[in-house]
């Protein structure tokens, strides 16, 4: 594989007022293969979004280089990547069709309309106001536009925030679209599920620095060696013995075990006359991860 | 090709969103439309109970037409200004004491009562000076101004507020990221913002023609070229207002400051003839003034470009101004 976007040490401030300089992004470096979905996974203030905005050529950096197909950004860039902001506004009275046109005209490379609207299934509100839309239409527009320049790369932040589940699943559908027809992503969320289903690279940030990175799958058996077994708390009682395989988190309605030898636990807890009704196991999550390093508070 | 296809772009879009917002369009044709026929009703039939009588340089009370009753006599200290008003049906009748001449309007009835009561009066050794035109009402000499003041309030608050309003909301950021260039939105917002004020001033401007017959002394494209002058200037004042402003209440502020003393201090409604010398030096720094001013010249006096030339070069000035600081300034976000 090659790599299509090369971050080294980069670093942005923002000074809010004279006294204060807030470092958002800290010296961060990573590479984003081409054809491949890059993730990047963050509690709010992480610098998320900072990072993405200076890989997309809209926030300048303080320091450090961002290299597109080992150039600077620049012109090139512009004509080869879609961007489909966090918060995106159209101009006003603007129907879906003519938003279409309108950016489909910026770019001399252009995916013809029929198409973008049959991807992403615009037929039924074409002809309507884009500030009349539902969030899920309006995500699927903002979609299209960013794909209306058949682009090498393809920036979503935050795209299924707001959602309803089912928007969330058809939008899924679309980037597994984008991703199959070898187009590379580089997606910011802060869905866990829609991380591990999508991406196939992830890096955790927070503080402006990255704390974690690589396949979610890699991630998870080199953070994790253990799954969680829960049971109704009336059914643990106090006096069950310790077990050095396992470590009890005895909450008012449920009791957790993380075990790194299920079979043992089970037949632990059957030998000390526990009932297993209600019994839930599962294997350890990216949302497991995130909590345990990004800490448990939740950060605004 | 590539920057008109970008500008043509952007430049139709504006367009749209005009058109389609009704609420503009009360605003911006209906409104002085209305403005222009109250001004027409309230003024239009100035039945004054008296005659007017410019005199100069001073009365002599002994003539016994000075001590006639129901006579306005007004002293006037400039010989010129005071055959123009004449002229214009403003005077009667106009004497000038010292040379022992008199001028009449051979077009106002009232002139023709004003020069029988001089005759009757004994002032038959003062010498007759014949003059003619038009009577120039009061919505024929604030119509300049009412247009222009349209146009202000079109240009710098459709171009500085939209432009704000577009960088608040995030369109300006979704621009950014495409390979269209500042200067192309740029040139696109005056173009969309210059033909549609066009359209609307020179649509109320013959609209009303037909109904009101304003005076008309001069040359309508010499009228047409300074009202387009005079709205680049006004639209790259509001793209220098919104260079780098993201709050709309700023904006607004902003906008304020510089159409308040226009609307006041540029001889909009009332002249700055009699004003404090520091109060009509400023007003010569406004934009508004010199549209007003030379555009009224163009309307009442039948004045050429030529005549108008400090107007139209203090106008290019401003916009080149405005434009070179405004596009510097400029930034997406």
């Amino acid at each position: 594989m090659t790599a299509i976007i090369e971050v080294t040490d980069l670093v942005k401030h923002f000074t809010p007022n004279k006294k204060d300089s807030v470092k958002a992004v800290d010296g961060v470096s990573f590479t984003i293969e081409q054809g491949t979905c890059f993730g990047l996974l963050g509690p709010n203030g992480a610098g998320k979004t900072t990072t993405v905005e200076m890989l997309e050529g809209i926030v300048a950096p303080t320091s450090g280089s961002i290299l597109y197909k080992g150039e600077p950004i620049g012109e090139r860039f512009r004509h080869d990547a879609g961007i489909m902001f966090q918060n995106t506004a159209l101009q006003d009275y603007m129907t879906v069709s003519e938003a279409l046109n309108m950016f489909g005209s910026f770019y001399t490379k252009t995916v013809p309309a029929k198409i973008l609207i049959d991807q992403c299934a615009l037929h039924e509100f074409l002809d309507r106001d884009a500030r009349k839309l539902s969030g899920g239409q309006k995500q699927r527009l903002l979609l299209a536009i960013a794909l209306v320049n058949d682009p090498e790369v393809i920036f979503l932040d935050e795209p299924t925030t707001g959602l309803d589940p089912q928007a969330r699943r058809n939008f899924w559908q679309l980037v597994d679209d984008i991703k199959a027809r070898g187009k590379t992503v580089v997606l910011t969320t802060h869905y866990m599920e829609e991380a591990k289903l999508l991406c196939d690279e992830l890096v955790f940030m927070d503080h402006g620095k990255i704390i974690a990175a690589g396949s979610p799958h890699k991630l998870l058996s080199t953070s994790f060696n253990d799954v969680l077994l829960e049971l109704p708390a009336e059914s643990v009682p106090a006096s069950l013995p310790a077990l050095n395989i396992h470590t009890l988190n005895h909450g008012k309605s449920r009791a957790e075990f993380k075990t790194t030898d299920l079979n043992l636990t089970v037949k632990h807890l059957i030998d000390h006359g526990v009932s297993l009704a209600g019994m839930e196991v599962r294997s350890r999550s990216l949302e497991d991860l995130f909590i345990e390093l990004t800490g448990q508070e939740l950060r605004s | 090709m590539r920057s008109f296809k970008h500008f043509s772009a952007v430049f139709m879009a504006r367009n749209r969103e005009f058109i389609r917002d009704r609420s503009s369009w009360a605003w911006n044709v209906f409104f002085p439309i209305l403005l222009i026929a109250g001004l027409a009703v309230m003024f239009g039939n100035d039945n004054r109970s008296i005659l007017k009588i410019g005199v100069y340089p001073v009365q002599i009370e002994s003539e016994p037409f000075f001590s006639l009753k129901h006579l306005q006599y007004v002293t006037i200290e400039n010989l010129d200004n005071a055959i123009v008003r004449v002229k214009r049906h403003q005077y009667d009748l106009l004497l000038d004491t010292q040379s022992k001449r008199y001028w009449v309007n051979d077009n106002s009835p009232n002139g023709y009562l004003a020069e029988q009561l001089l005759m009757a009066n004994g002032a038959s050794t003062y010498l007759r000076e014949q003059i003619s035109g038009r009577e120039v009402r009061y919505v024929d000499w604030a119509l300049p101004g009412i247009l222009g003041l349209n146009m202000m309030f079109g240009c710098l608050f459709g171009v500085g507020y939209v432009i704000v309003r577009y960088r608040k909301s995030g369109v300006l950021k979704r621009l950014k990221a495409t390979p269209l260039a500042a200067i192309e939105f740029l040139s696109a917002q005056v173009a969309s913002r210059l033909w549609l004020v066009m359209a609307i001033t020179l649509s109320v401007f013959f609209g009303t023609h037909f109904f009101l017959d304003f005076t008309m002394h001069g040359n309508y494209f010499s009228l047409i070229f300074v009202l387009t002058i005079g709205a680049i200037a006004l639209i790259t004042l509001g793209l220098l207002v919104a260079a780098r402003t993201a709050s709309e209440e700023l904006a607004g502020g902003l906008l304020n400051l510089f159409t308040w003393p226009m609307m006041v201090m540029s001889g909009v409604w009332f002249s700055l003839e009699g004003a404090h010398p520091m109060v009509k030096g400023a007003a010569q720094l406004l934009p508004l003034t010199h549209i007003v001013d030379a555009a009224r010249s163009i309307m009442i006096d039948g004045a050429s470009l030529l005549d108008v030339r400090w107007n139209i070069l203090f106008l290019i000035v401003f916009t080149l101004f405005c434009a070179v600081i405004g596009s510097r300034l400029f930034r997406w976000e």
